[in-house]
Parts: C-alpha cells; structure tokens; sequence
C-alpha cells in the first residue's frame, strides 16, 4: 500500500500575474472548498511537496526561481500550470519580458484553463495529477530496482 | 519479582508495537476534530498514515549523512522513553532521556546549515528551555507524592498522586501545548497549513527521515499522554482505568482546543508565560507538600 495519492502535498508559486488565480488557489485551501479532505497541504517548503502549483507566466526574472524549486523537489513530483497565463503566457504573451507558459522552463503534467481558474478546476488537476504522481512512483520504485550501484559506476 | 520483570517486558513490547497506531489515530482524530472546529469536512482518520506511507516512498536525498542518523537517534530515544514509562520504571529518567532526544532533533536540524532550520533548531532550545522546570519539578513532585521515582509504585498508592499534586497537573497541561507542538507555542515547528519558517527544525528533512519525525512524534504524543493519566494512577485497576481514559480525552480535547483559539505568541511570551506557571505553580506545590 502506498499513501502517494492520498496525501498530495503542494508547494504554490506565483510568477507574473494579476494575481487572479493566485487567490483561487489560496481559495480552494480555505474551508469553503477544503482541500484537506482530499489530503492536500500547503507546504510551503519544496522540500516535502509532491505537486507543484505554478500560477501565472514566466518571465525572465523568475524563470530561474521556478527552475530551483522544481529541482529541489523529490521524485516522484508533478508540476500543474495554473491559468491562462501559466499555461501559455496569457494576456501577457507578447510582453518584451514575458517567456510564456511554465512549460518553457519545466516539464508540466496537467493545465488549468480559465481566466482566472476556478477552485473546482484546480481540484480536477490535483485529482487527475495524482494518477500520474502514483505511475511516476511505480517507475521510479521500478528504475530502483534495475539500477545495481550508481556511485560505484561513476568511479569506474 | 520475576514476575514484575515479564510485566515490564510484555508493556514494553506493546507499546513499542502499539503506540505508533494509537499516535496516528490520535493524530487523525486531532486533524478531524481541528477541520470540525473550523467548518470543513477535513482529511480521513487515516491521513497521517497515507502521509508517512507516501514519505517513505520518496526518493531519497539528504542534505548529509549525519542529520539522518541524528534523525534515527530521535526516533530511537523517543522509542527508549515511552519503554522506560511504559514499562513502569524510572519517571526521571524518561524525562531526561526525552529532552536527550529533542536534543539530537535540535543537532540534525544545525547540521543542515539552512537559515531556516537553524531559525527552527533556535526556537527548538527556547522551547526545551520553556517547558524543562516544569517537568523536573513534576519529577520532584511525584517523588514527594510517591516516594520513589518508579512509575509502578503508584499501583500500591492509595490515592492518585493527583490529590497532593492539583497546582503540579495543571502547569504541566501548560507546558504539554509546547511539548506536543500546539498553538500558541508552536513557534520551532507546526503541523497542519499554519506554518512559519517555512517548515523550522524539519525543513531541510524531507522524504524517509521526515517520516520517522513523524513516527517519533506519534510516540511521543503517546508517551506524553501517558504522563498525563499517571497523575490519575492508584491501588483501584478499574477506577484508576476510567479515570485515566477520561482524563486523556479531556486534556487532549482542551489541546485541540487551545490550538483552534489561539495565535502564535512570541518566544519572549512563551518563556516568560512557562516559567512565571513553572515557579508559581510547581514552587507552591511542592512548598505546600513539604510543610505537610
């Protein structure tokens, strides 16, 4: 038995944005829409976190920061694009310092749409992210396995 | 006495196996109740179980080799307390074996070299320092009552050390909120959303040695829970087993309670809120204890 999609702890980073689906996600954490009935804490350490929530686009100043948290996550992890603007740049695309979406910096798993997203939608990601989170698991158990020593094949 | 010796060993054996089931529902049940409290549906009894369970299927990656092993020291002598308590021996002990074990905690979180950990490692001192006098004078408290340190001595007692100890009992449910990580003294580390630090003493642990926190801390809250149905021990099994339970809910309860109704203070008002109980509290009992 494994707990991995039952407890789902999330790690929530704003990049350039209104703000709009900013407060969606803080939204859905408060008591009207629960969101620890599905196991789901806001961390707020990358370190413990299994989802990464990324609202808003990436821009030149914060793509490396975006870049950081992913990387100081454990597998297994997901990331989830939350918005319009974190999916694809938005409103916000053509801006000089805009990239576009969260995908241009890291892997993403699953996209929200809406402008600014809905709570409900946000927990149809987690919900839908967990699936992937427990297959990335199962994989990452399985390449445990396969692989015999690492350190003792990089002396070599 | 052979007997007694088997005893000890048949609890000791239970509680190294039980505890940690009974900590995790404790811990579900607290997480239920907090969710009632604020008008949500909350998280399933079993939460923190599927919450160790996915940490120890993480994979694994450690800031260095000596914060695991200080974090496997921890479980190991939280795990050595609740023995030596549940087995009916040495209270002293068990307290001075507790407080080694916050030390280690408070060691792997310096190894770490994080501003954050450290931040949570200093506020961790602060804390042992807060609630320290007032377990040693419950310590003193129950050697008056009792006459000896020994937990078993109270089955042949023929009153509950809570009667010679009311003022003792109630400063150590104050010092309890800091030793089970309640609001408002949560300030080196909390559970649930409110968080602060970003994770204090824990945060440069994650995935397995995370999960044995965590586990330590379902002994612990067990163990702690212990010391407060030893106030309500004596020579009646049965009546002493009620008393015990209820008392257990009822000062878990009031935990809980506590936690939903009040904000974080700062550490300042923590020391001097604890010592100021710890003085006032413990002096006069044992002061009126000695006159008598």
């Amino acid at each position: 038995m494994s707990g991995t999609k039952k407890s789902p702890w999330i790690i929530h980073y704003d990049g350039s944005s209104c703000n709009g689906c900013d407060i969606e996600v803080l939204a859905a954490l408060t008591p009207l829409y629960d969101a620890e009935r599905f196991g789901v804490i806001n961390t707020g350490n990358p370190k413990h976190a299994d989802i990464f929530v990324v609202t808003g686009a990436i821009n030149e100043q914060n793509k490396n920061v975006v870049k950081q948290i992913y990387d100081q996550m454990l597998e297994p992890k997901i990331v989830v694009a939350c918005g319009a603007c974190a999916c694809g740049g938005g409103v916000y695309r053509e801006c000089y310092n805009v990239s576009g979406g969260v995908d241009q910096v890291i892997p993403v798993d699953a996209y929200v749409s809406g402008c600014a997203i809905k709570p409900e939608s946000l927990f149809d990601a987690i919900v839908a992210g967990v699936e992937i989170l427990e297959q990335k698991r199962q994989a990452l158990k399985k390449s445990n396995k396969a692989k015999p020593n690492i350190s003792t094949k990089d002396k070599a | 006495m052979d007997i007694m010796l088997i005893l000890c060993i048949a609890f000791a054996i239970v509680f190294v196996l039980l505890a940690p089931f009974v900590g995790a529902i404790i811990s579900g049940i607290d997480r239920k109740v907090t969710a009632k409290m604020q008008g949500r549906v909350g998280p399933k009894i079993l939460q923190p179980i599927y919450d160790v369970l996915k940490l120890l299927g993480k994979e694994s990656a450690t800031v260095n080799p000596a914060q695991d092993f200080f974090v496997l020291l921890y479980l190991i002598f939280v795990v050595i307390a609740g023995i030596i308590f549940f087995s009916g021996l040495d209270f002293l002990l068990c307290v001075l074996i507790i407080t080694l074990a916050s030390l280690f905690l408070i060691i792997a979180a310096y190894s770490s070299r994080s501003p954050f950990a450290e931040l949570g490692a200093q506020r961790e001192i602060l804390q042992v320092m807060c609630y320290e006098p007032m377990i040693l004078i419950m310590a003193v408290g129950l050697f008056m009552a009792n006459g000896a340190f020994n937990i078993y001595d109270l089955f042949n007692a023929q009153l509950p050390i809570i009667v010679y100890l009311p003022l003792i009992f109630i400063g150590f449910i104050f010092v309890l909120t800091i030793k089970v990580r309640k609001s408002p003294f949560d300030i080196s580390m909390s559970h649930h959303a409110h968080q602060e630090l970003v994770r204090g003493v824990t945060t440069e642990i994650s995935g397995r040695s995370l999960a044995y926190i965590e586990i330590s801390h379902w002994y612990e809250t067990v163990l702690f829970l212990g010391w407060v149905a030893m106030f309500f021990i004596f020579c009646n099994p049965l009546v002493s087993a009620i008393l015990c339970v209820a008392s257990v809910i009822v000062v878990y309860f009031l935990e809980i309670l506590i936690d939903n109704n009040f904000a974080r203070v700062k550490w300042q008002s923590m020391l001097k809120y604890s010592w100021i109980v710890a003085l006032l509290f413990g002096g006069v009992n044992i002061l009126v204890l000695m006159v008598l």
